[in-house]
């Protein structure tokens, strides 16, 4: 299996560096020269480019949300009050951190276990001619756009939800989470963390499959040796070689589970401003995505749209760390293997 | 039964291979049966998996499916249709969802592969890292900050419109990193043989670049560009901050209002009247046909012209 995929066989690649004395040699001709030093200079422009993006991402985001902020006349991250409207401004974002964490991390529940099943079917246990199909297939998941998920996910799934959530709320309706609020069971944010398991699972899938089907054929070869049965061979050899490749993907999926804006924003039902507070998946609410996206066409003045711009610098915030750490997992990973 | 007899038997039923398992079969119960428990968990989760993407397309082939089939779907605008009126197109929409993307792409492509090369051709040390770690995370932004940002840029600060090309510059954003990745791997496959070749023939390393490196590459670089169409084609977030939705054909990039296949899904799609509907869920349509096909064409060029190493 490893060599199959061209990402295993780019690992295997030598570093750019290995390109050793041709890095330093530049040709000698006065037109190499001059021709060498505006191409190169290019390219890195273009990657100072995407670095100046990102920085001014942040800069913009927070140089509009500070006006806001300083007039801001209570604490911005634990009000679940929403008030740009008025002159003195109230807006916090406890009640968009809790609905955003509460739906992402339900459809990871979903969609980690679902996509590294998957993933090992892929790699471990399909027939030869179902492998490849059955990763595009998985791939095309991706491919749909969110705004269809969204349509699909309020209109279609939305409609067989009811079942689900009474019986979930038969069985744990004690506990907070699964407390009924009267939201309709379309409109929930269990529906949208269902929704966001399917937009994330070929994200999890991919990654997660890359890696099994890396792991060395010696590791599994040796486990079977050993009289392993398919399934101890798998815990015992693939597992393990695969799991910073499982968390990173997992965070990956989680970076894009959060952000989602037009899926969650068509499916969950907003609630009333001053509507109690409720820790349970069955209510409604608003994301941060949803709720600059629901308000797009309130930005009229800078104070207000600062309100939303704070809210965007909590999501950019909280999907830069996301990233980074899946990259940090998989870099660590790197040096492992080579 | 002699102890001997037992002894050869069992070692004979281990030596015997059975099933498609290659290996030894002769296990006890506990262990067999978790295997076996295993193997149905992992193709349960494959037809789980296959569900929803069976029931979406399904919902949408028969929910708008027909409106496709009709010629002035391609034809015809939304201009003075109400919501009552059965008839009208898409295209102003497709239009509008095929110039914006072309756009994006004419400003991504460039950007996305020159860091592509240097990070693969001439990247080295922090810098490199630097690079390599914010294309990581321009990759991981959800759309609606890209959006923000370029309302904050364009609207905020400089006080221009709303117009299609801010949206063209959110998903700029959003296309580059798929850019730069899908090529970084390519030129990563160009093998060094060539470029030793080059430079030994004293050719200067931006002409081995542009004229043997990138071509061998090509087909990969068309993939990455086909797939980051295919993506920004279906965003809609920037295009609800900075895109406004007509019912008019549009060509204008910097004259206000150009419609799109999701604000054309998202203006109408809270409506009950069933030829708006119909036409909610023939815009889905024609939109995920448009994506599909750009999606198997990427695939089909990655597969027909990869690099032969």
């Amino acid at each position: 299996m490893p060599g199959s995929t061209g990402v295993s066989a780019v690992v295997e690649l030598p570093d750019p560096e290995g390109h050793g004395p041709f890095m330093e040699d530049r040709a000698t001709t006065g037109r190499g020269q001059l021709g060498d030093r505006l191409f190169g200079g290019t390219a890195r422009g273009a990657g100072l480019l995407v670095i100046a993006l990102v920085t001014l991402i942040a800069v913009f985001l927070l140089s509009q949300a500070l006006p806001a902020l300083a007039q801001d006349k209570v604490n911005f991250l634990t009000s679940t009050q929403w008030n740009v409207d008025g002159t003195p401004l109230q807006f916090g974002i406890a009640n968009l951190l809790w609905v955003t964490v509460l739906s992402s991390t339900i459809a990871m529940v979903i969609a980690v276990p679902l996509g590294v099943s998957v993933a090992l079917f892929i790699t471990q246990y399909a027939p030869a001619w179902l492998s490849r199909p059955a990763a595009s297939l998985v791939d095309l998941l991706a491919a749909v756009p969110s705004i269809v998920y969204g349509l699909w996910g309020l209109q279609v799934l939305g409609t067989h939800m009811d079942g689900v959530q009474s019986l979930l709320q038969h069985l744990f309706g004690w506990f907070p989470l699964f407390k009924n609020t009267g939201v309709g069971a379309a409109s929930t944010i269990l529906t949208v963390a269902v929704v966001l398991s399917i937009m994330v699972l070929p994200i999890v899938t991919a990654l997660s499959r890359e890696v099994f089907a890396q792991t060395p054929t010696s590791h599994t070869d040796a486990a079977l040796a050993l009289g392993a049965t398919r399934w101890e061979m798998i815990r015992t050899a693939v597992l393990p070689f695969g799991k910073p490749g499982v968390v990173s993907a997992s965070m990956l999926g989680l970076g894009r589970a959060l952000g989602e804006t037009i899926a969650v924003m068509i499916i969950l039902s907003t609630l009333a401003d001053g509507s109690p507070w409720s820790w349970s998946m069955f209510n409604g609410g608003e994301t941060f995505a949803s709720k600059i996206a629901n308000n797009a066409a309130e930005f009229d003045s800078p104070k207000k749209a600062g309100a939303f711009m704070a809210a965007g610098l909590v999501l950019f915030l909280l999907t830069f760390v996301v990233n980074a750490m899946a990259r940090v997992v998989i870099e660590r990973r790197k040096a492992f293997v080579e | 039964m002699t102890s001997t007899e037992v002894t050869s038997d069992s070692t004979l039923n281990a030596m015997r291979p059975r099933g498609s398992e290659a290996g030894f079969d002769h296990r006890s119960g506990p262990r067999a049966l978790r295997n076996e428990l295993a193997r149905i968990v992992m193709w349960t989760a494959f037809a789980i998996a296959m569900v929803p993407l069976v029931w979406i397309m399904w919902s949408v082939v028969t929910k708008g499916g027909t409106m496709l089939l009709d010629s002035n779907w391609w034809t015809h605008s939304q201009r003075g249709i109400t919501n009552r009126v059965v008839g009208g197109g898409a295209v102003h929409a497709i239009q509008g969802t095929i110039i914006e993307a072309l756009v994006t792409a004419l400003m991504a492509v460039p950007v996305g592969v020159m860091t592509a090369i240097y990070l693969v051709e001439y990247g080295r040390g922090r810098l490199a890292r630097a690079v390599s770690f914010t294309v990581d995370i321009l990759t991981g932004i959800p759309s609606i900050v890209a959006a923000l940002f370029i309302y904050a840029v364009w609207v905020t600060v400089f006080g221009f419109q709303r117009v299609a090309f801010a949206v063209c510059l959110a998903l700029v954003m959003l296309m580059i990193p798929v850019v730069v990745r899908s090529t970084e791997e390519m030129l990563k496959l160009v093998p060094n043989d060539l470029r030793e070749a080059a430079y030994a023939l004293g050719v200067p390393k931006w002409k081995t670049i542009v004229r043997v490196v990138l071509p061998t590459a090509f087909s990969g670089i068309i993939t990455g560009v086909l797939l980051g169409l295919a993506r920004v084609m279906g965003e809609t977030a920037p295009l609800l901050i900075l895109g406004p939705y007509t019912k008019n054909i549009a060509t204008d990039l910097f004259g206000g209002l150009m419609p799109t296949l999701p604000t054309m899904i998202n203006q109408d799609r809270t409506e009950v009247l069933q030829p708006a509907v119909d036409r909610v869920w023939g815009a889905a349509a024609t939109l995920i046909l448009l994506i599909l096909v750009l999606n198997i064409a990427g695939r089909l060029v990655s597969r027909l012209g990869a690099p032969k190493t």
